[in-house]
């Protein structure tokens, strides 16, 4: 068997929670964690009698998002029925679109396996309605239903089959996921299911341009479930084709603990649902004044900020690319460069090393760390004019994290000023060769790497604080022959 | 005195309760009294609503009493029961919402009620307006005034059988295929359907989202005018619903007819009008002629694919619209289901009735894929083309006349078996639901001793003109003043 004879193609359908007040159609609260069924309002209920009303702030947020993605804004789109029956779709349909979308024609660049730029095109993306949830846990034979979802807005972004790879796949998804945090139109909470994504997944012949029979992956919440379902579906694909089988077009469930998909229902088995334009709700029709006046409250976006991070601040391209993954991170990042006088390299190392680890480790956003950016440059400050080293510096951001005060406060409360004052390290230097003459006589004998354990002497007698350079030069000198 | 209230019209109610000659507790009483004495054989009532009627009516009175009386302050009409009422049940005609209580009033019964209108009850309806002989309720069928074998005329059957009997003065209907105005015809009564979009839908258990809208039965043109004023207007919870002024409807009667363009379909004379209904339409026209209107013949020539366009329209939004009757969340749930199939099967099997599991399954098969373009989206198309006739013929008349229903009222159980027949029964009506155009029918003469209607269809928010042409005709004749005579 050879994998390298057969390439995938991937597309991605992702719904992204949009992240207005109220519902798409009504005015129940979005808000997630409530109490079931306390968010839900007749309108999302499908009571008899009852009409759905847009949310004009929803369109707002797709349209931003449309803007970002460098894609046509419909001037004017149209909302359609999907009709289906499930006890968590209360109206028997899912108001959607369909024909006619609000977003049509856009792009997204992703760094490809061999670490070029890939432009992914977005075919469409689309305003509708979440469903609610069916609860079957804890109820014995009985089903519960949630309708607090039911109602809220999504966009779904569908891309064009233009993926060749899991990591690509993830690596467009994480890209969306940033820009719609970034646009401020979705919480991109995975957990919560504000974000999901749906993969149409094919094999075929390397050099062929047909495409194969597709399966498409329902549900996927994480980064890390795409990238595996992926994996394991054209795996899986690829051993069909090569003993002569045939992949047949169905809808599959990954399971995440047994790392598998799995057949949920063949094409044959799938809804028709119906399509046909709502007649409760008027076609949605933008100008160009609405258009421009939205471009304007744009924010900068990820690639432009990432590039900008490395020509205005000279950060390392990786480094640039994880600060500016998130708007708050970055923000937080340029803060803190614009508060120090010390190279900019040096901060980003700070935020996406020692900071970054400590929010991991406590589950905290970069909004709610512990340090601030301008308490995090006086830190660096001090490295920076060698009041303290790097090892000591860990110690004090650490004291900082745990809420001790500025990084100065807890340099002079715990003493850890470096000493710098040769004389001051020239007798601790003696000492420690006074100490240990064998080690002196062997080093003098030609074994050099005794240095560092020297270094080390001398380090532990004075708590760590001696200038490190400045010890290595003292010992060279006082220790050659 | 109260022996002769039922017989006034709602304007000469108003007037009456004006000038303190009765009280609104009176006038309630009185009727109740009668829909008692007369219910039981003509079925116009689902459900009556004496004390929450009495008691509305008390506190039309304490407003009166304390100068703060609404345009209908005190006057009683009837709901069609496919209004949602807070607290009343809403039956719909159907067995699946036998039971159901709505938690909300629909914008229609909220506004009529803060005008002070009293609601004596919910009348009897095809179940879900579909119907067009009230034969389809789960509830029965609703008896026509002039002769109990006949049938009033659906879906509203119920409200136009109440306001021809005299047991309200006034009633809400819907019309989604000539359901007001073909009742309207058939019991001698005037019916209006406004404008699609003028009078909000919230709260209207909907059938076809695209052609439903809400309007009035009552015994004469200015009582129409009334209502609509006070049900007419902007609801933001209603996206359909147009934000254009609601003039004084009124006050816009009294203008003369001099100079007004009629305009004759010639289609409409052409095949399947009873003769005598002919007759007395042709009468009608003559009268507007005197009135000083003109008449002019004017060309609809897409009119006869009015009917089969309707019936893939509306059947195709009804089966999404039904959609939500599953036993879920509210409505008939079958007892004791297997599993969610047999919960779906069994509430929506038992739930509906056999004209309604028809429309669903010819709209469920309209939508389906590979069908679609041939049904549906060739209806859209249809559709258009009978708008565009419309507004052809509205760029050289000012209203369209011509009559309600080839026949009068027909006996009950006669086209229950021919749906075909059944829908043909609304032929001249349906074309004013798929252009969304404002139409009338109003009492324009007897054949046998059934009453015959003359519909007048106007331009988009052309209420007032074929109100004014309804209300001088009605002036220059005793139709609508016909009373049957049982119910004097």
């Amino acid at each position: 068997m050879s994998a390298g004879a057969w390439e995938a193609v991937i597309g991605l359908e992702i719904h992204t929670q949009l992240a207005t007040k109220s519902k798409i159609f009504s005015g129940a609260s979005t808000a997630y964690g409530a109490e079931p069924n306390t968010q839900a309002c007749l309108v999302d209920l499908g009571y008899p009698g009852v009409l759905p009303v847009l949310n004009a702030e929803a369109v707002r947020m797709a349209c931003l998002f449309g803007l970002a993605i460098n894609a046509a804004i419909a001037r004017r789109s149209v909302f359609a029925r999907k009709n289906y029956f499930y006890p968590d779709l209360p109206k028997g349909y899912q108001i959607s679109q369909y024909e006619l979308p609000i977003v049509e024609h856009g792009e997204l660049w992703i760094e490809d396996d061999d670490g070029g730029e890939k432009r992914i095109g977005i075919t469409r993306a689309h305003l509708e309605e979440d469903a609610g949830k069916s609860l079957h846990e804890g109820l014995d034979r009985w089903s519960g239903i949630d309708l607090n979802r039911a109602g809220t807005p999504l966009i779904e972004i569908v891309s064009e089959p233009d993926l060749r790879s899991a990591r690509e796949a993830a690596a467009y998804m994480r890209k969306i996921h940033t820009l719609v945090r970034y646009l401020g139109i979705s919480d991109g909470n995975m957990q919560e299911g504000s974000f999901r994504c749906d993969a149409n997944v094919s094999v075929r012949r390397r050099g062929e341009t047909a495409l194969g029979t597709r399966a498409e992956i329902k549900n996927l919440n994480s980064f890390r479930f795409v990238e595996k379902a992926i994996i394991y579906e054209i795996e899986r694909q690829t051993d069909l084709l090569e003993e002569g089988g045939t992949v047949v077009q169905e809808t599959r469930l990954y399971d995440a603990a047994k790392d598998e998909t799995r057949a949920m229902r063949s094409k044959e088995e799938a809804n028709d649902y119906r399509y046909f334009p709502d007649p409760d709700l008027l076609p949605v029709v933008i100008d160009d004044d609405f258009v421009e006046s939205l471009r304007g409250t744009l924010p900068e976006l990820p690639d432009a900020k990432r590039r900008r991070l490395v020509d205005d601040y000279g950060v390392r391209a990786e480094d640039a690319a994880i600060l500016a993954s998130s708007r708050a991170l970055a923000d937080y990042f340029e803060a803190a460069a614009r508060a120090t006088g010390a190279n900019a390299q040096l901060v980003a190392n700070w935020v996406t090393g020692d900071l970054a680890a400590a929010l991991n480790r406590d589950g905290l956003d970069i909004d709610a760390s512990r340090i601030g950016a301008a308490d995090l440059a006086g830190l660096i400050d001090r490295i920076d004019d060698a009041t303290i080293s790097g090892k000591i510096a860990k110690e004090v951001f650490e004291a900082m994290w745990a809420g001790e005060g500025s990084a100065d406060a807890i340099i002079d409360a715990r003493g850890l000023r470096q000493i710098t004052d040769s004389g001051a390290i020239e007798t601790v230097v003696d000492a420690v060769i006074a100490a240990n003459p064998s080690q002196v006589a062997e080093y003098r004998a030609g074994k050099d790497k005794l240095i560092g354990y020297f270094v080390g002497q001398v380090m532990k007698e004075t708590g760590g604080k001696a200038n490190p350079a400045q010890v290595n030069a003292i010992l060279r000198q006082k220790l050659s022959p | 005195m109260d022996a002769e209230l039922h017989q006034l019209t709602l304007t000469q109610l108003a007037a009456g309760l004006g000038r303190r000659e009765f009280s609104a507790v009176d006038l309630t009483r009185a009727l109740l009294e009668r829909i008692e004495r007369h219910d039981a054989a003509l079925n116009a009532f689902v459900t009556v609503t004496g004390d929450e009627a009495l008691a509305a009516a008390k506190r039309a009175d304490d407003a009166r009493a304390a100068g703060e009386a609404g345009v209908l302050n005190g006057l009683p009409i009837v709901h069609k029961d496919i209004f949602c009422t807070r607290g009343i049940r809403t039956t719909c005609g159907s067995r699946m919402l036998e039971d159901f209580v709505s938690p909300y009033d629909a914008t229609v019964v909220e506004r009529l009620a803060r005008a002070g209108a009293v609601v004596l009850g919910k009348t009897n309806m095809d179940e879900f307006a579909m119907g067009s002989s009230n034969e389809t309720s789960y509830f029965g069928p609703v008896r026509n005034p002039w002769d109990l074998e006949r049938s009033p005329g659906g879906s509203s059957g119920g409200s136009a059988a109440a306001v021809a009997a005299r047991l309200a003065p006034a009633a809400t209907g819907t019309d989604t295929g000539g359901s007001i105005r073909q009742p309207a015809a058939m019991t001698g009564t005037v019916g209006l359907k406004p404008t699609y979009g003028r009078v909000s839908r919230y709260g209207m258990i909907a059938f076809a989202s695209s052609l439903d809208q809400a309007g009035v039965i009552a015994r004469s043109t200015e009582d129409a005018a009334l209502l609509l004023g006070a049900m007419a207007g902007f609801d933001p919870r209603d996206s359909t619903c147009i934000e254009h002024p609601v003039p004084d409807y009124v006050a816009a009667l009294a203008a003369p007819l001099e100079g007004l363009k009629v305009g004759i379909v010639r289609q409409h004379f052409d095949q399947g009008l009873d003769a005598g209904c002919a007759t007395a339409v042709r009468e009608a026209l003559a009268v507007l002629e005197a009135c000083g209107a003109t008449l002019t013949e004017v060309d609809l020539p897409n009119l006869d694919l009015s009917v089969p366009t309707y019936y893939v329209v509306a059947p195709a939004e009804c089966s999404s619209n039904l959609s939500r009757f599953d036993g879920v969340r509210f409505g008939h749930r079958a007892a004791d289901p297997g599993d969610l199939t047999e919960l779906y099967c069994r509430s929506r099997g038992e739930g509906f009735g056999a004209e309604v599991k028809r429309r669903i399954m010819t709209g469920t098969y309209v939508l389906s894929a590979g069908y679609y373009d041939a049904y549906y989206l060739k209806a859209q198309k249809v559709r258009q083309l009978i708008a565009d006739d419309f507004r052809r013929a509205f760029a050289d008349v000012d209203v369209i006349a011509g009559p309600t229903s080839p026949t009068p009222a027909f006996r009950l159980g006669d086209k229950t078996d021919d749906p075909i027949t059944m829908y043909l029964n609304d032929i001249y009506t349906i074309g004013a639901n798929l252009a969304g155009l404002p139409a009338i029918s109003a009492p324009c003469g007897f054949v046998d001793g059934l009453p015959v209607g003359l519909h007048l269809v106007g331009p988009h928010f052309g209420e007032e003109a074929i109100l004014r042409c309804a209300h001088h005709y009605e002036r220059a004749t005793e139709w609508h003043a016909t009373c049957p005579d049982a119910y004097r």
